[in-house]
């Protein structure tokens, strides 16, 4: 190896950004626009959604057709670098728990494949402790989060309708796509059984911004996973923030650069960023007035704790000893299912935008249920494009169902079953919930003591359970969705059959993706490590801005309140910078 | 000895004969390397992901001729030629069988076994291997195992095969251009979203309520 020498890069920014997913991706935004001078590590290659290209690929044009590979978990089309499991990269778990851990390696992370699912948290999702006892209230409260809300959705574009309930805030929003046929059906099931189905809310241009020209609307390929290369319709970091912020000139990008610590000074202030190229494998440090983590809940944490020093013997930021606690992810659990009305049904183009046209918000009070916090409810079904993995599995289809009011036996072969795969295309349909999990101290992520990734960085290992209150959870929603299938005459054919013995289907925590609660905000200084700013209570020119600052997650996909907190954060630090403060 | 190396030898045994040899020489694998080396995918890959597909590539077959020649047969009789469509070997569903089980080692075992069985029940039976069956005899050995619900004890580990060569088939038939024109996929292509066409609304007696009509995006047809 020789002798390891560290380089420096010469050039000393305003802010170094660890991260370039929506958090990262916003404080760059917000930064670079205001003059700073802005370097962003990441830990993954370059990327442009413009270049790299798989959206409007026809099935033949993977050799897989779609299928998924280590490198692609989400499929061959899928916009996402990185995974469960990459080369390199371990992480371990508690004996006894389970943590399954996702992470995006590329410029925008995670944000190029993500759901555009993008909704506010209420006001009762910022002091949740105050109406059930559990978790923490959040040190702010929806009005000091709302006007950046309507901020990022005036920039960043989003689709939805005002529907005025108190704890699923309206936002501004461009008009929603009409329901597809499944859809239709679905409303008229859940209304029946009780549960609200509205227009959903995601981040996808159905028309133009009135004040941005370089984004096209949306042309309804229903492709939002594999990013829009064409349109840019839909929210992703580097076509809506990264690339159009890089035009002020004021930011440079490390890519492949995986950060090793935060480095502090004497004084206990960070001076910048330690990190090791993938590239060519050389030490290097970068220099910035302000360290913002953005590299997703778990790595900022594992970040933080790795920067140890002097002042900061616990890791960094963590007097308090909570980086890396309070790890929650959103609950999950699912049916699937076909409509033998819709058998034998007409073809039509309904791809629409990504993802589902309608959604459900939580609609119960938990006073009345055995279980805190609520859920909504996802919807998927239709025509949608073949890929691996269409059409197996016949024979447990076509004994079913009279196939043209013939009688088939299951199986078979032939000319008999074209027909049969003619007749049920498109009658599937099937729906997830994604809930709240309570954020206890006790599942948290630390330093593996034993292990180092392949740059000598430790690892985290992971110790996660779920409580009773999400396995509840799980229980209430297969009830739930078992009573929307029947209202609508369709058929379960897998997630029906879940019970104790399984935690009634729910997803192992981490599966999910929604991590959040390892860098939590807080008034306290003992109990928290940021500041309601997303500043460091140890270290004031430190700022974490992803996911792991939430205090709770509610049963809200983060995305857009990452956004929003990031907006925030980066607002205060030019403040902070032009009162001298930092 | 590695494991796909002894279930080469292991299939070199009795029936697939002189067949194997092919798909081995030091020719085909510096051919195979070459092929691997200018890869070109209609698809974004980045570093390390386009490394393990150059390495797949340049793996060589993992089916033998006789086996692939098995396949094709049964992917012709599970989708044969009709009035609407071409057949699993006219879309080439044999090639896609041999990559996507050469890409999911969960695949291969099951193939290769099921491969074997389906030869030594027609060697019990007619004294030939699958392939060397008259047309009749194929039918009648794939009729005792492509109904999983109804299949003889004795026979249920064939229709445990016959599903998974079913599946791939229809899978990769209903993949490829030729199956998605078949199935009716009418999408991946720019549009404007205006709804459920009116006939199908009716058809299912749903409306859009006022409520939809006026809050959903609307184009000009």
């Amino acid at each position: 190896m020789g002798d390891l020498q560290i380089k420096k890069q010469p050039k000393k920014y305003d802010a170094v950004i660890v991260g370039s997913g929506a958090g990262g991706g916003m404080a760059a935004y917000i930064l670079a626009n205001a003059g700073l001078k802005v370097c962003i590590v990441e830990a993954g290659p370059l990327y442009d959604p413009v270049k790299n290209v798989t959206q409007f690929k026809n099935p033949w044009d993977s050799p897989r057709r779609g299928a998924s590979t280590k490198y692609r978990p989400f499929g061959d089309f899928d916009a996402c670098y990185g995974g469960w499991d990459i080369e390199g990269e371990p992480y371990t778990k508690a004996s006894g728990t389970e943590w399954d851990w996702f992470r995006g390696r590329m410029l925008g992370g995670r944000t190029n494949h993500w759901g555009r699912i993008s909704l506010r948290f209420g006001p009762k999702d910022f002091k949740r402790r105050s109406i059930d006892g559990l978790g923490e209230n959040w040190p702010i409260s929806y009005d000091d989060i709302k006007p950046f809300y309507d901020r990022v959705d005036r920039l960043v574009g989003i689709f939805g309708t005002q529907e005025g309930m108190e704890n699923e805030p309206d936002g501004i929003f461009l008009p929603p796509p009409r329901p597809r046929l499944h859809e239709l059906m679905i409303k008229n099931a859940a209304t029946q059984a009780g549960v609200k189905v509205i227009p959903s809310r995601l981040s996808i241009l159905t028309q133009q911004l009135p004040d941005n020209k370089e984004r096209p609307a949306c042309a309804f390929c229903g492709q939002c996973s594999r990013n829009c290369s064409y349109y840019k319709a839909d929210f992703s970091s580097p076509n809506v923030l990264i690339y159009p912020a890089m035009k002020t000139g004021n930011i440079d990008i490390l890519s492949n650069a995986m950060a090793r610590e935060v480095l502090t000074n004497n004084e206990g202030l960070a001076t910048g960023v330690s990190y090791v190229s993938k590239d060519d494998m050389q030490e290097y440090q970068v220099e910035g007035r302000v360290v913002i983590l953005a590299a997703s809940a778990c790595e900022s944490a594992r970040l933080l704790l790795n920067s140890k020093s002097a002042r900061h013997p616990n890791g960094l930021a963590n007097s308090s000893n909570v980086v890396g606690k309070y790890l929650h992810d959103s609950t999950g659990a699912a049916v699937g299912g076909v409509i033998p009305a819709l058998f034998d049904r007409k073809r039509y183009n309904e791809d629409g935008v990504g993802g589902m046209h309608v959604y459900s918000p939580w609609w119960l009070d938990n006073k009345k249920l055995d279980f805190p916090r609520g859920y909504h409810i996802e919807y998927w079904g239709g025509m949608g494009q073949p890929a691996y993995g269409f059409n197996w599995g016949i024979e447990s289809l076509n004994g079913k169902f009279l196939v043209k009011e013939k009688k088939k036996e299951a199986g078979g072969y032939g000319a008999s079953l074209k027909e049969d795969y003619r007749f049920f295309y498109g009658a599937g349909v099937g729906m997830a919930g994604r809930g709240e999990a309570v954020a206890y101290e006790h599942n948290y992520c630390e330093i593996d003591p034993h292990v180092v990734d392949k740059y000598g960085i430790p690892v985290l290992r992971f110790n996660v359970k779920w409580s009773e209150h999400e396995i509840k959870q799980a229980k209430h929603m297969k009830e739930t969705f078992k009573e929307i299938m029947h209202n609508m005459g369709a058929v379960i054919t897998w997630g029906g059959d879940d019970g104790p013995e399984n935690n009634y289907g729910l997803n192992k925590p981490g599966e999910i993706i929604h991590e959040a609660g390892t860098v939590r905000m807080g008034d306290d200084a003992r109990r928290s490590a940021l500041n309601k700013w997303s500043q460091a209570h140890d270290c004031k020119n430190v700022f974490c801005v992803d996911g792991g600052q939430f205090v709770s997650q509610a049963d809200k996909n983060i995305t857009w309140t990452i956004l929003a907190l990031s907006m925030r954060a980066s607002e205060y630090i030019i403040d902070e910078m032009k009162k001298q403060n930092l | 000895m590695d494991r796909r190396k002894s279930l080469k030898l292991i299939a070199t045994g009795a029936l697939a004969g002189g067949a194997l040899a092919a798909g081995c020489n030091a020719d085909d694998k510096k051919a195979d390397a070459k092929k691997a080396d200018e890869l070109k995918l209609n698809l974004d890959r980045y570093e390390p992901e386009l490394a393990h597909e150059k390495a797949l590539a340049a793996r060589g077959k993992f089916f033998t001729e006789a086996e692939i020649a098995t396949i094709t047969v049964l992917a012709d009789i599970i989708i044969p030629k009709d009035e609407i469509s071409g057949s699993a070997s006219d879309a080439k569903v044999p090639e896609f069988i041999e990559y996507i089980v050469k890409d999911m080692p969960q695949h291969q075992l099951p193939m290769r076994g099921g491969l074997r069985w389906l030869d030594m029940q027609c060697l019990k039976r007619y004294g030939k291997s699958f392939t060397a069956c008259t047309d009749q005899q194929k039918i009648a050995m794939v009729d005792d195992i492509a109904y999983p619900e109804k299949v003889k004890p004795e026979l249920k580990q064939g229709a445990a095969f016959f599903s998974l060569v079913r599946n791939l088939t229809a899978t990769g038939f209903y993949t490829s251009e030729i199956g998605v024109k078949d199935i009716g996929y009418a999408g991946n292509a720019p549009n404007k979203w205006n709804g459920v066409p009116d006939e199908v609304l009716k058809q299912y007696r749903l409306a859009y309520t006022e409520k939809e009509l006026k809050e959903c995006v609307k184009f000009d047809a």
